[in-house]
């Protein structure tokens, strides 16, 4: 249990009219999360699935401070972070231990130049300017816009200032870094990029990734895929084991990556392939051996 | 199209204006402004021109993108020339006389170097500040030469943020702007033509949609600052060190030169300066 990040339990949120969290719950407004435990290891590749205003978001909110809950507790490096005694102090440490990267990339940065604003979170935790300079430098170089340091975040692309984004977290040295729908609005060549430094840093610097998404190809990559639909958690496990409910997930209006759709398509009119390939390759793999064999009928 | 207005926006360079100090650049930005407001002679404005030049050239901003800072303010310009224009009585006869309409030589010198006087301080105070100051510096400068005030309890800090935010923004919103217009016109919404009421008129739809996104784009923007453990001034650091450096005093040694120079114009008896300022003048704009 130590090597936990991040452990919730019995996790639940509301929101009032003015969005803001209430003291109890009420017979109302429905929950945006409803009681849900879940235990994060550290250096998981995690992503969270589920349609709009599912309460995904929320879930990220509560594991940072930004949203406290109703109900429930959360753990964070093993600290109570629900507990009533927690100082301001101890809010930002743990604010600079879960970092979190936004879906719009302009609502996110502070600064007009780019290696300011990356400097902006370790400038908040009060660091001497010797570390921040050279953070600031290895989390450009992390995200490959080393040359752009001293450009105008503006000029960027979608992708470019996403990256930006994400520089200015990993120069908090977080343990965790929560994706809330971070590629959500880039073109498919950002999307790309974002989600190969996300990988990268799970991979390379054993942070935990939390990518918070609705494209299912994203959630396929990961090494543990959580479902949540109205405010519940549904569905834990690998995306293999998930991807395969297919019906299950149509049930509740999300569908598994095309190629495992096509595959349960195919299955289900009888035809004998695979309906756990998650990925391209294994896909094409499945309809190569369906074609050598004559695509005959099962 | 809206894009193109570059005042308040920052070029990146290397220039020597751009390495200055940005208290430096503060305060020579009063000093400029208190010089452009002592001109009142033609060799004043003849030395604030020059001065005015030195800058342009040493921040190694395009002309372009300079006269593109005075595009928006050219009808403010030209109306208060013509009030200038119709409105000052001079002493001898009038150069043109139409029923109630007396156009004087004074009037016409006035309007001239009351528009001159407004051109140089628009292009001096965004050359030596904003053209070259990157927002975040400009306010390090300012939150710097405040910062006594936080003694007596004025949040230097948070006035500080604030202008930094606003000044991030403005392209954002700018950007913003042409979307949502774009949007608007593809429904048949007309910006540009109508009465002046009906053009006021067509602008709601514009501002509604902005202002709605604005304050979505501010709730977002707080918590992606407090996301990154933003707690206002409390255990700050910064990046970026302000000091000043020798250069810094050279600059400054111009500024009080300079303004001394101006102070010089504006008390030596009016017969003296009055005449070289009359030839020059009479040099520079009658005889060409």
């Amino acid at each position: 249990m130590e090597n936990c990040i991040i452990k919730n339990e019995n996790l639940s949120f509301v929101y009032d009219d003015e969005g803001t969290s209430v003291s109890a719950v009420s017979a109302v407004i429905p929950p945006a999360l409803d009681d849900v435990t879940v235990s994060i290891k550290k250096g998981e590749y995690i992503a969270v699935l589920g349609h709009n205003g599912s309460g995904k978001s929320t879930f990220a909110k509560l594991l940072n401070m930004i949203l406290k809950p109703i109900n429930g507790r959360v753990y964070i490096d093993g600290k109570d972070i629900t507990c009533e005694e927690f100082t301001e102090d101890e809010m930002f440490e743990v604010r600079s231990k879960v970092g979190m990267v936004f879906q719009n990339p302009d609502n996110q940065l502070v600064a007009t130049v780019v290696e300011e604003d990356v400097a902006f979170g370790p400038e908040n935790l009060g660091l001497p300017r010797a570390e921040i300079r050279k953070r600031v430098d290895e989390a450009l170089d992390v995200v490959g816009m080393a040359e752009y340091a001293n450009h105008a975040p503006h000029k960027l692309s979608g992708g470019q200032k996403q990256r930006v984004a994400i520089a200015g977290i990993i120069a908090m040295k977080p343990k965790v870094i929560i994706f809330d729908e971070s590629t959500a609005m880039l073109d498919p060549l950002g999307r790309r990029e974002v989600l190969e430094i996300m990988e990268k840093l799970n991979r390379e610097d054993n942070i935990t990734v939390i990518n918070i998404t609705h494209y299912m190809e994203e959630a396929a990559r990961a090494d543990r895929v959580l479902i949540i639909n109205d405010g519940k958690l549904l569905l834990d496990g690998s995306p293999r084991e998930i991807f395969s409910k297919v019906d299950f997930l149509h049930s509740i209006g999300l569908e598994s990556p095309q190629g495992t759709e096509l595959l349960f398509e195919l299955s289900s009119l009888g035809y004998d392939v695979p309906t756990d390939a998650i990925s391209e390759d294994e896909c094409y793999d499945a309809l190569k051996t369906l074609l050598g064999k004559g695509g005959k009928l099962a | 199209m809206i894009s193109d207005i570059t005042l308040g926006q920052f070029f990146p360079g290397n220039s020597p204006i751009h390495k200055l100090d940005p208290r430096t650049k503060l305060l020579l930005t009063v000093a400029f402004i208190v010089a452009v407001f002592l001109a009142n002679s033609p060799l004043a404005f003849f030395s604030l021109f020059l001065a005015v030049l030195t800058l342009v050239l040493a921040s190694q901003i395009s002309f372009k993108v300079i006269l593109k800072g005075i595009k928006p303010i050219i009808y403010v310009l030209i109306f208060t020339a013509l009030i200038n224009i119709f409105m000052t009585r001079g002493e001898g006869e009038p150069l043109i006389s139409f029923y109630i309409i007396k156009i004087y030589k004074e009037g016409i010198i006035r309007a001239f170097f009351m528009a001159f006087r407004v051109i140089l301080l628009i292009i001096g105070t965004s050359v030596l500040l904003t053209y070259t100051t990157s927002p975040i510096s400009l306010t390090d400068g300012i939150e710097s030469l405040l910062s006594p005030l936080k003694k007596i309890g004025v949040p230097v800090h948070v006035f500080a943020m604030m202008m930094t935010i606003a000044l991030r923004f403005i392209p954002t919103l700018i950007e913003e702007t042409e979307k949502i217009m774009n949007a608007q016109k593809s429904r048949g919404a007309d910006f540009s033509s109508g009465s002046l009421i009906k053009r006021a008129k067509a602008l709601i739809p514009l501002l509604i949609p902005l202002f709605v996104s604005s304050f979505k784009r501010a709730d977002e923007l707080a918590i992606a600052m407090e996301c990154r453990c933003y707690r206002g001034d409390k255990n700050r650091t910064k990046l970026v060190k302000l000091s000043y450096k020798p250069k810094d005093f050279l600059w400054f040694a111009f500024g009080i030169l300079f303004i001394s120079l101006m102070i010089a114009l504006r008390i030596i008896p009016q017969h003296i300066s009055g005449s070289i300022s009359e030839e020059l003048f009479n040099f520079l704009f009658f005889k060409i």
